[in-house]
This record gives C-alpha cells, sequence and structure tokens, in this order.
C-alpha cells in the first residue's frame, strides 16, 4: 500500500526533525533517528580528516623522494589515515548512520531495544574521536594501524597509549551498537515479520553485529596488553622480555579480519535493498543471499592466519589458513551472482543509488577476485605488504562500503530528510567517484606485483610513472566525494519535498511511514503480511510466479 | 621506467613459476569480470525501465543455479589453493647442500654475514645455480626480507629465527626490500642482491678483508664468554658437552626431548634455565640476554653447528672458499 502524504502549505507536519529544536533535543535524544544523524555527521568530520591524511600521502608520492614530507611526517600520515579511517569511518558508517535510521524502521518498531544504550554508543564514539584527534594535534602516532609489536610497545616514541585508548573506547561504542541491533531485530519485530520476512540490509547488520559483539572484546584485550607491555614492559610480545611479537598478530587479527567484514557486510544489505528497488524485482535467492551473510560472519573468525603466511607461523597452519580463506569466498561469490540473477528480466532504472550500487558491484568483484591472490599462499608471499594488498583492500573497503554508503545515503536520503537531492548532479559525482576510484587503485595493483612495498615514504624511481597516475586518480576521487557533500547539504534546505516513498520501494520505512518519519516511527503499529521485496504485489502489478 | 611489463624481473625458476600461477588467477578473474559484468550490463540495458511498460515478472530462485554457482567456483579455488600450496611447500623447504647466508635486520640496514666471515651492509653476492638459504635474525622490530625478483618474502622476527631460500638463475643486480613496516627509515632499508656467475662469485669471494670465517669468530666468542670453562668438548664438565649435540635430540630433567637446532641453542644462551638438559644442574650458567649481539648469536651458533659436522655439511674449519664450491646441487 502506498500512502500518498500531502504536504500542507502552511505548516509541516510533525516530524523527528521539527518536533523539538535546541541543542539539549539533540545532544540527549535517544530517538535512533537523531542519533543516526549525529553519527552521520561526526563520521562525516572523520571521514574530512582522513580523507585529508590521504590527499597528504597521495601528493607525497609523486616523487620518488617525497614531495613534501620527511619520512616520520609520511609515516604518521598512513598512520591516522588508516586508524581515522576504519576506527572512526567505516566500521561505524553504514550500522551506524543508516543501520541506527532504519532497523526500527524495517521490522516495525518505535525505537532500538536500548534508545539511551544507543545513545551512550554515540558519547563513547565521540570520546575516542576526540582522544584520537588530540594525539594527532600533539604530534600523531606512527606505528601503522595495526599496531605491531615490538615496534609499538618498545621502538616508538609517538603517542601510541593516547591512540590505542581512543581504539579501545571506540570499540565499546562498536559493541553497544551491536549488541542494541541484536536484541532489537530479536525482540522487537512488528506483528507478521518472520525472521525471513526481514529485509536483507537486516540480515547483513544481524551479521556484522555478531562480530561487533564478539570480535571487538579480542582487540580490547589486545591493546590492554599492548599497554601493559608499553608502560610497565610485561613481557607478553617482546621477545627481550620473554614474549613473542607473533602473539600480538594472532590476536591483532583474531578482531581485524572479521572487522573487515564488519566494513563490507553491511554494504553488502545496502546493495541487496538498492537492486531490488532499482529493478523492481523480488530479490534472487533470498535464503541464499540473508545465510551467506551469516557464514561470512562465522567463517571470517576463522581466517586470521593468512595475514601471518610470511610471519614465522607454522607452514601447515599457514595451508589450513589458506583453504579457509578461499572458503569464505564463496558467499560473497553468491551474493554477487543472486544480485546478477536479481536484475534479470527486471525494470532497471538508472536513478543514482542504482548507479552506484553498479559501481559496487563492480569494484567488490575486483576486490573479491584480487583476495583469491591472497589467498593462494605463493602468490601472498610475494605481493603481502606490497601494494598489491593497499589496492586489494581499497576496493573491497572504499570501492565496496563507500559506494554503498554513498548509494545507501542517496537512497533513503528523502526519507532522512523528507527532501529530493538533484538528480543530475548525483550521477555525475557517481559517475567521477567511479572513474577516480579505479584510476587511483587500480595502478597500485600493478604497482604492488612489481614490488613495490606499502608504507614507504620514498621508492625507487622506476615506480614513479605508477604513483604519479595514482595520485592523479586521487585528485578526480576527492572531487567525486565533495560534490555529492555540497548537493546533498543545499538539498537538504532547499531540495524539493520528497512523498513518503519516492522510487516505489517495498518495505515498511517506505510504505508504511511519512518522510520524514514521525518521533515514534509508525502512527499506528504495521502487521506485515507479506515476504520482503513483493515486487509482484505492488500496486497495479500481476504477480507472475509465487 | 620505459618498461610496461606487469611482472618484475625474473631472477629465478621459482619466480617464473609463480608468474605462471599469477598469471593463471589473472586469466579465471578476467573470465569472471568477463561473465559477470557482461550479464550486468546486458541486463542493464535490455531490461532498462520503460514508461508504462508492464510490471516485471518475479524469479525467487533456483536451487540449481544457486548450486552451480557455489560448486563451479570453488572448484576452480581449489585448484589454485593445491597450486599455490605446492609452491609454498617448495618455497619453505630448502633443499639439502645450500650456500648459507646470515642475514640481521636493525633499524634501518641489513647486515649480511657469510660463513667464510665476509661481511656486508645492504649488499648481498651470491652465485647462480647454487640454492641458497638465508638465516634471517633481527636486533629490534619486525623486517621484512623481500626479493621481489625471487618471489621471496619472509618476515625477520626479533627472538626467531626465520628461514628463506632461492636459487637464482640469471646474474644481475636486483632490489632488496624491508617489507615490513620498521619505523622511521623503514623505506630505505633497502639494498641490492647481486647474482654472479659461479666463476664471478669465486673472485668476489676471495677480494676483500674479513676477520676469520663464522666458526672461527663463532670460537673466539666461545673462549671469550668463558663458556669453554663448563662446556668441555671431550669430557664431562659442569654443562653438557656440546660436541655432536646440534641436530640432534636432547633428553631435557623434565622427561621432555626437544630438537637441539638454532631456536634451542638461541634459547639455552639468552636463558639457559628455560631448558635443562638432564643430568645438569640449574642456574650453573649466566644469563645472557641482552649481552650477545644478534650476529655473535649467530657466530655462535655456527660454530656450535661445527662441532656437530653433520655428514651432508662438511664444516669448512679454516676461511673461505665456502660450501659454495664441491656442493652443486
Amino acid at each position: 500500500m502506498n500512502i500518498t502524504f500531502e504536504q500542507p502549505k502552511i505548516k509541516e507536519s510533525p516530524n523527528y526533525l521539527n518536533i523539538r529544536y535546541g541543542w539539549r533535543s539533540w545532544l540527549l535524544t535517544t530517538d535512533h533517528k537523531r542519533i543516526a544523524l549525529l553519527y552521520l555527521f561526526s563520521i562525516t568530520a572523520f571521514f574530512m580528516i582522513g580523507g585529508a591524511f590521504a590527499v597528504g600521502m597521495r601528493l607525497n608520492l609523486t616523487s620518488p623522494n617525497g614531495l613534501l614530507f620527511s619520512p616520520e611526517t609520511y609515516n604518521k600520515l598512513f598512520t591516522m589515515h588508516g586508524i581515522i579511517m576504519i576506527f572512526f569511518f567505516l566500521i561505524p558508517s553504514i550500522p551506524a548512520v543508516l543501520g541506527n535510521f532504519l532497523i526500527p524502521l524495517m521490522i516495525g518498531a518505535r525505537d532500538l531495544a536500548f534508545p539511551r544504550i544507543n545513545l551512550l554508543s554515540w558519547y563513547l564514539y565521540i570520546i575516542g574521536g576526540i582522544v584520537a584527534v588530540a594525539a594527532v594535534a600533539s604530534g600523531g602516532v606512527d606505528t601503522g594501524w595495526t599496531f605491531y609489536a615490538p615496534f609499538s610497545t618498545t621502538y616508538s616514541n609517538t603517542h601510541v597509549i593516547m591512540t590505542a585508548v581512543a581504539v579501545f573506547v571506540a570499540g565499546f561504542s562498536s559493541i553497544l551498537t551491536g549488541l542494541n541491533f541484536i536484541v532489537t531485530i530479536h525482540k522487537m519485530r512488528a506483528p507478521g515479520m518472520t525472521w525471513f520476512r526481514l529485509p536483507l540490509f537486516v540480515w547483513s547488520h544481524y551479521a556484522t553485529s555478531i562480530i561487533q559483539v564478539l570480535g571487538t572484546p579480542v582487540v580490547a584485550i589486545t591493546i590492554v596488553l599492548l599497554g601493559l607491555e608499553r608502560l610497565f614492559h610485561a613481557g607478553i610480545f617482546d621477545p627481550k622480555l620473554g614474549g613473542d611479537p607473533i602473539l600480538f598478530q594472532h590476536l591483532f587479527w583474531f578482531y581485524s579480519h572479521p572487522a573487515v567484514y564488519i566494513m563490507i557486510l553491511p554494504g553488502m544489505g545496502v546493495i541487496s535493498e538498492l537492486v531490488t528497488c532499482f529493478s523492481h524485482k523480488t530479490v534472487f535467492g533470498y535464503g541464499f543471499v540473508a545465510f551467506s551473510s551469516v557464514a561470512i560472519a562465522v567463517l571470517s573468525f576463522l581466517v586470521w592466519g593468512h595475514h601471518l603466511f610470511v610471519s614465522g607461523q607454522s607452514m601447515y597452519a599457514g595451508l589450513i589458513f589458506s583453504l579457509l580463506s578461499f572458503m569464505v569466498a564463496v558467499p560473497s561469490a553468491i551474493k554477487v551472482f543472486n544480485w546478477t540473477a536479481t536484475m534479470y528480466r527486471g525494470s532497471i532504472s538508472y536513478d543514482t543509488p542504482m548507479l552506484y550500487a553498479f559501481g559496487f558491484i563492480g569494484l567488490f568483484t575486483i576486490g573479491g577476485l584480487t583476495g583469491l591472490f591472497l589467498a593462494t599462499v605463493a602468490i601472498d608471499v610475494h605481493v603481502t605488504d606490497t601494494y598489491f594488498v593497499v589496492a586489494h583492500f581499497h576496493y573491497t573497503m572504499v570501492g565496496g562500503m563507500v559506494m554503498a554508503y554513498l548509494g545507501g545515503i542517496h537512497f533513503w536520503f528523502p526519507k532522512i530528510t523528507g527532501r529530493m537531492y538533484p538528480e543530475g548532479w548525483a550521477r555525475f559525482a557517481a559517475l567521477v567517484v567511479f572513474v577516480g576510484f579505479n584510476l587511483t587503485f587500480f595502478p597500485q595493483f600493478i604497482l604492488g606485483y612489481l614490488g613495490m612495498p606499502r608504507r614507504y615514504a620514498t621508492y625507487a624511481p622506476e615506480f614513479q610513472s605508477l604513483n604519479v597516475l595514482s595520485s592523479a586518480g586521487a585528485s578526480i576521487l576527492g572531487v567525486g566525494y565533495l560534490i555529492p557533500m555540497i548537493y546533498l547539504a543545499w538539498a537538504w534546505n532547499r531540495g524539493p519535498r520528497a512523498p513518503a516513498n519516492p522510487w516505489g520501494a517495498k518495505g515498511l520505512e517506505w510504505e508504511k511511514s511519512p518522510s520524514p518519519p514521525p518521533t515514534f516511527n509508525f502512527d499506528e503499529m504495521p502487521v506485515v503480511t507479506e515476504n520482503a521485496y513483493n515486487y509482484g504485489a505492488a500496486p497495479g502489478a500481476t504477480e507472475a510466479h509465487g | 621506467m620505459g618498461n610496461l611489463s606487469i611482472f618484475p624481473p625474473r631472477g629465478s625458476a621459482f619466480a617464473g613459476q609463480v608468474d605462471l600461477l599469477y598469471t593463471f588467477l589473472l586469466v579465471v578473474s578476467a573470465i569472471m569480470m568477463v561473465l559477470i559484468f557482461g550479464c550486468i550490463f546486458i541486463f542493464a540495458v535490455k531490461y532498462r525501465r520503460r514508461p508504462g511498460a508492464p510490471p516485471p515478472p518475479q524469479h525467487h530462485g533456483s536451487m540449481l543455479l544457486e548450486a552451480v554457482w557455489s560448486t563451479i567456483p570453488f572448484l576452480v579455488m581449489l585448484v589454485m589453493f593445491v597450486w599455490g600450496a605446492k609452491l609454498y611447500f617448495d618455497s619453505a623447504t630448502p633443499p639439502a647442500n645450500t650456500l648459507d647466508l646470515y642475514v640481521t635486520g636493525k633499524q634501518w640496514m641489513w647486515k649480511v654475514e657469510y660463513p667464510g666471515g665476509q661481511r656486508e651492509i645492504n649488499e648481498i653476492h651470491v652465485p647462480t645455480g647454487t640454492p641458497v638459504k638465508v638465516t634471517l635474525a633481527s636486533e629490534d622490530v619486525i623486517h621484512s626480507f623481500f626479493i621481489p625478483a625471487f618471489r621471496v618474502k619472509h618476515d625477520v622476527v626479533p627472538g626467531h629465527y626465520e628461514i628463506a631460500w632461492f636459487q637464482a638463475t640469471k646474474p644481475g643486480r636486483y632490489h632488496l626490500f624491508c617489507a615490513e613496516y620498521c619505523g622511521a627509515d623503514h623505506s630505505k632499508m633497502g639494498g641490492w642482491v647481486n647474482v654472479m656467475s659461479p666463476a664471478d662469485y669465486e673472485v668476489w669471494l676471495s677480494g676483500g678483508e674479513r676477520g676469520g670465517s663464522m666458526v672461527d669468530q663463532g670460537a673466539k666468542l666461545f673462549s671469550q664468554y668463558g663458556c669453554v670453562t663448563c662446556h668441555v668438548l671431550d669430557a664431562k664438565g659442569r654443562c653438557p658437552s656440546l660436541r655432536n649435540m646440534f641436530g640432534h635430540p636432547v633428553q631435557l630433567d623434565d622427561g621432555r626431548t626437544v630438537m637441539a637446532d638454532e631456536a634451542y641453542v638461541r634459547e639455552s644462551i639468552l636463558d639457559p634455565n628455560a631448558k635443562i638438559v638432564k643430568g645438569y644442574e640449574r642456574n650453573v650458567m649466566p644469563v645472557f640476554q641482552g649481552q650477545i649481539s644478534e650476529e655473535g648469536l649467530l657466530q655462535l651458533i655456527v660454530f656450535v653447528k661445527s662441532l656437530s659436522q653433520p655428514p651432508e655439511q662438511p664444516v669448512p674449519t679454516k676461511g673461505p672458499p665456502v660450501t659454495a664450491k664441491g656442493s652443486p646441487k
């Protein structure tokens, strides 16, 4: 059923945005939608900071000897780029903004299960973020985001402890968000919203939440051990004190490999929504797409050793981790194939969110296929710690997650703000992002196989032309990210009013709630009577089968 | 510059094998990309939304398709796994009769020592045709020993001995990089591997100054640190004799048996009480943690090794030339 929402000419109807004004109504809010916006603005700020570091790096790398910065400064740039982008942008990006906003709306709930904990998790994130910025302001840190011991525990003279505290605190924000989602999805579903009627966005967030709750405590413990070692010389990681540096890598990657799935599963959830909506088709293989998320979450805990193929881990362990790493590729491939099949005989429109979905599938496929190179041990030995790896994870996390995030932001922008964005500018920006991204990161695959190690402030002259190409691409990519910030900010105030369901999409957030939604989401408790993505039953539609 | 190849130079036969596997993966990836992107492109054009068209038919899924597109990629991946594992296994197990080099990484240089006592910094000289085994040690943080032309990389971990090996086939000068981030001048911690014909290598070996072979230097340290007073070589002393100890199992006082390898000797020097040989007392030997440099440790280990004379590796007791000659593969 479509609710057409007539906007009164004089006064807006009450919604979550206009119901109250003033800083208290934002900073003390327990409304999941307002908290989502708090996250939206804060992660955007961190994206700008992390992006500025990337600009510095790419500028420096246009010259083999380093154009602008000393190696010490460059090392801090890539370290802070990684830490800010991973812990303060990518991990919270889709879950804390879109997940927060949409999960209650999608399952027919008034809010998350624990609204105050939701606010607490934003405050923890902000405290962590402020500590991280303070660490940058007071001189930065140079350990790499991986904090490998004994460099981080004994040798680095930078602000390791302060940065570690920042990551530690932000970790609790992530745990609480995951916990909140799990409880909400279990307990708050509307009547008729069975597990297999859940939108795939919810399934992928459920899988993500499992990783956040089970994995993040391990990195918290690892950070505590790192602190004990650095401050009190506990002898856990430093061989001179009787420790073992490889232990740190096991602990670190036991969290941080699953964490890369925290950084992609929510994106996959967004893409499932976009592909169905803009093809006007029910998703192909719902059960397979849903369970592949869970399979990825489970397998993600069994592959950490593929980061240690050359670290001195047992050769036999390496072989097992190699095999398991191939296995985690299967559920990812299943998703790509099902999205493709969903488009078959669909009614495909080229609205901006769909352009981002096309981009995601293309870039994530390349990211996934190059993951196979890294799972193949003999190739990994050659390309690990080179630009090949840098290119690979940027294809999955930036080509994947950031494309999905932008696609999702455009898709739900009318719902979040009650306004439409300018479609022409948006399509143009999506194209610029896609071109800029490939120009930036594709040359890095070649650089990596040619043997250029990552985290290099200076490099051998034969690598210069590809580095210049990559930096040129980065400047295009940067523009591609700036354009949406400008027109979305404009459209928030000046864009044309959006109807409740501008895309003709299925889902409670579109069909049962106005744009923007009221504080408690639904005027009356929705009752669900059909499966997700029942596009065959759209008004005026005739059902072909099922 | 000017070289547009996507492959770095191939300095060993192994490099060609890795490139072949890499090419296989490139081809598989290209096929997958053509299939997926081709489908998406065709669907996007052919099924683009047309105003006034009837709503599309709905497909809920197909067990057969799911089975096909899960199984076939997995089988292809198994090929990658087995092929990659086989090459990895080869790259991780050096053959017998290697030419042994000892490389110590420290912030931010590579120190290279040859059994004959020659030392270099950031330069390695090896002959073609002989397998070279590199024992890797670190004085400070983790480094990574990376020679792109050989497709060889291994982390250099403090407190561990790690092994890398290669067999060069083509004379040339190849990059040596540090691939694991190790601090300020990480990107400058590089050097060159000079691959020479065996004849040129012999000439190179005989030139230059040196302070005695690694065995000699180890023997010197052995008496300098007073080891020789307790570790009496051919009689019972307060500590176990080291004659014929290396490479053999050792009975410990807690009932365990360990193999006397490089790691065991290293640990027994740095922390003697960690493992006590059956029949000997604790706290007799001083703790040498922090007292001996990584290079000194390697010299002592080479010396202890020389006391065991494994049949396959005759130990040079005096000066160069060393194992390169008379131990062709």
